[in-house]
């Protein structure tokens, strides 16, 4: 459905800097300003006399609504958007017309109004959800997100990467929301306890990932060489010689460079050795190859391409930090 | 004097311990140091070294002993004595951490969580210790080790944020699970603090005994806790995050992942190559 929804937009393009994308993940430009514009003039349209604060935008300045962004009430208007919804949400008529401030029409069937907000919110959630799939939705994120409100990665060597708010279940009511890093590729409990009444899917599980694909200038590539080799050496796209930026050699990936450091567990200046019962398990959960063939070494049921399996004495480094003699508490201790 | 440098103690003075280290201790951001000995701090053995790192050391000594003279009456000397003596709290810290006794004390914080929980989801609020990333003060602010993850994360709050990394150390966390290693956290489940949690938030009883006989010696700790238990191939039951859209994986993320999966398999082989031959 938000497929459909994302052909349905006019292909108002304007060509991606550098070079061309294939992929129907592409199917959002910077079109910023001509959005703005749009945007600018549905809220003048629908703002009422009484007041000139849409429930909307009221949701949205709420603390900890700070990650949702401003659903246009011409989506929200447009039936075909909604598909599927009007069963989840109880009192669909009257939250409807809270949320597009639209005088009741019947106010004597108006049950509670607590009841009707609650259901305005969770009917906002779940448009929401689907909005941030579109192309309209994911620039109004975009903005957000370079505008870095969504907040920073948690882990020290992410360098403070941006992350993108994400649900675990597109079904509301199982999970609150979560924060994506696209450096670490994980995903973390947002840093104040505002954030834990937010549900989830009404960001859901597809959202973060449609982001970094459709803005691969956001999104860390695989690899990382400490040593910065990586980020000169393999322009191949034709007409980019001017622009010194680092490429990844897989168009449809991430087009900025990793922030790979790993950590290394040290006592007294050594390394914790890997023998060691408290030894280091978990460095190949953060670590990246220093060049992007070699990724291709692992099959895709994750072996190694041309080696035994049997072959493994020859290395201790991975990580590139070689010879310094490790602490080796096993030995030490004994 | 200590009004001077803090508002802390408007509150009833009769109540109020008196001493330095514990007003320091109950400042609002210090909540990860924990109490260092006196008998540690009056012995000059452990302090070697310090005299060159802190100005006016004997007089910021005898400040964190309270055994200052209250007769120095110039403020700005007393406010700049007490950044000295902060110093010298921390670097004194950060060495008694890693001895056995303020191992202990520093476990009995961690067992109450009182450094934080990881901030990764799959971590299950798996509870944090603090770390340094040097040794030597003013380089970089105190970082928290999740021992689930191995990773390092920064704290939420400022007033966390700002403190010094060298008052703990590099190596305070890793020491502390090679002294107990039964307190490795899983790679899966909920985090598990109840096998020593149950004898130390109750009365002294079983842990105090335990804990003296840390003292002599750490490794009887972990004896009948899962001492037993290798960790050689732990890492296979971390659980980790597979982005998707619409269901479908990520192609250059399911990529990496694959390949970060085949070194930890090709890891894991090699530690249970080592540990048939018996090496480990
Ligand atoms: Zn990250
Ligand atoms: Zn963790």
């Amino acid at each position: 459905m938000p497929r459909q929804q994302l052909q349905q937009q006019p292909p108002q393009q304007e060509p991606l800097k550098g070079e061309a994308h294939g992929g129907d993940a592409n199917v959002v430009p910077d079109g910023d300003e001509a959005m703005e514009e749009e945007v600018d003039q549905e809220g003048y349209a629908s703002s009422t006399p009484t007041s000139s604060l849409t429930w909307i935008s009221w949701f949205c300045s709420l603390p900890g609504h700070e990650y949702f962004c401003e659903v246009t009430e011409d989506f929200i208007e447009d039936e075909f958007n909604l598909t599927g919804l009007n069963s989840m949400v109880p009192f669909w008529k009257e939250a409807m017309e809270m949320v597009l401030d639209v005088e009741p029409e019947d106010s004597l069937k108006i049950p509670d109004v607590s009841i009707v907000e609650a259901s305005a919110e969770l009917m906002y959630g779940l448009i929401h959800q689907r909005y941030i799939l579109t192309r309209f939705g994911l620039n109004a994120m975009a903005e957000k997100y370079e505008a870095g409100q969504f907040g920073t990665c948690p882990r020290v060597y992410c360098l403070a990467c941006h992350v993108v708010p994400c649900g675990r279940s597109d079904m509301p009511g199982l999970d609150t929301v979560k924060l994506y890093c696209p450096n670490c590729n994980d995903i973390f409990t947002p840093p104040s306890s505002k954030f834990q009444g937010v549900d989830g899917a009404f960001f859901g599980t597809t959202f973060a990932h449609l982001f970094f694909q459709t803005f691969p200038q956001f999104a860390p590539a695989p690899y990382y060489s400490p040593s910065g080799l990586s980020t000169s050496a393999v322009s191949r796209s034709p007409g980019n010689s001017t622009q010194p930026a680092f490429v990844n050699p897989n168009p449809h990936g991430g087009q900025k460079p990793a922030a790979g450091k790993v950590y290394t567990p040290k006592i007294y200046g050594f390394r914790v050795s890997e023998r060691a019962k408290s030894g280091p398990r978990m460095r190949w959960l953060r670590l990246r190859p220093e060049i992007p063939g070699e990724l291709d070494q692992v099959d895709w049921r994750g072996r190694w391409i041309g080696s035994d399996d049997d072959e493994y004495e020859e290395d201790d480094d991975e990580d590139g930090e070689h010879h310094m003699e490790d602490f080796d508490p096993v030995g030490h201790n004994r | 004097m200590r009004r001077a440098v803090d508002e802390l103690s408007t509150g009833s003075d009769s109540d109020y311990s008196n001493s330095w280290i514990s007003w320091f201790l109950s400042s609002k951001g210090n909540e990860y140091f924990c109490e260092v000995e006196e008998d540690y701090i009056l012995d000059r053995f452990n302090l070697t070294g310090l005299n060159t790192e802190v100005q006016n050391y004997t007089q910021a000594l005898d400040l964190i002993t309270d055994n200052l003279d209250d007769e120095i009456q110039d403020n700005e000397f007393r406010g700049s004595l007490d950044v000295q003596a902060r110093l010298l709290y921390g670097l004194i810290h950060a060495r008694w951490i890693i001895t056995s006794r303020g191992l202990a004390k520093m476990l009995e914080k961690y067992k109450k969580a009182d450094f934080g929980r990881c901030p990764r989801v799959l971590c299950q609020s798996q509870p944090l210790l603090p770390v340094g990333l040097s040794d030597i003060p003013y380089e970089k602010s105190v970082k928290l080790y999740c021992g689930r993850c191995e990773d390092i994360y920064s704290p939420k709050s400022s007033r966390h944020g700002s403190i010094d990394g060298a008052y703990f150390g590099t190596s305070f966390p890793h020491m502390l699970f090679l002294v107990y290693p039964a307190m490795i956290p899983p790679k899966s489940g909920p985090p598990d603090l109840t096998l020593s949690l149950s004898g130390s938030v109750r009365g002294d009883g079983g842990d105090g005994a335990r804990r003296r006989r840390a003292r002599e010696d750490p490794e009887s700790v972990a004896e009948g806790v899962g001492d037993s238990v290798s960790t050689v191939s732990a890492a296979l039951k971390a659980e980790r995050y597979r982005p998707k859209i619409f269901g479908f994986q990520v192609h250059e993320i399911a990529k990496l992942q694959r390949w970060q999966e085949a070194v930890r398999d090709r890891q894991i082989g090699r530690l249970e190559e080592l540990e048939e031959r018996g090496v480990i």
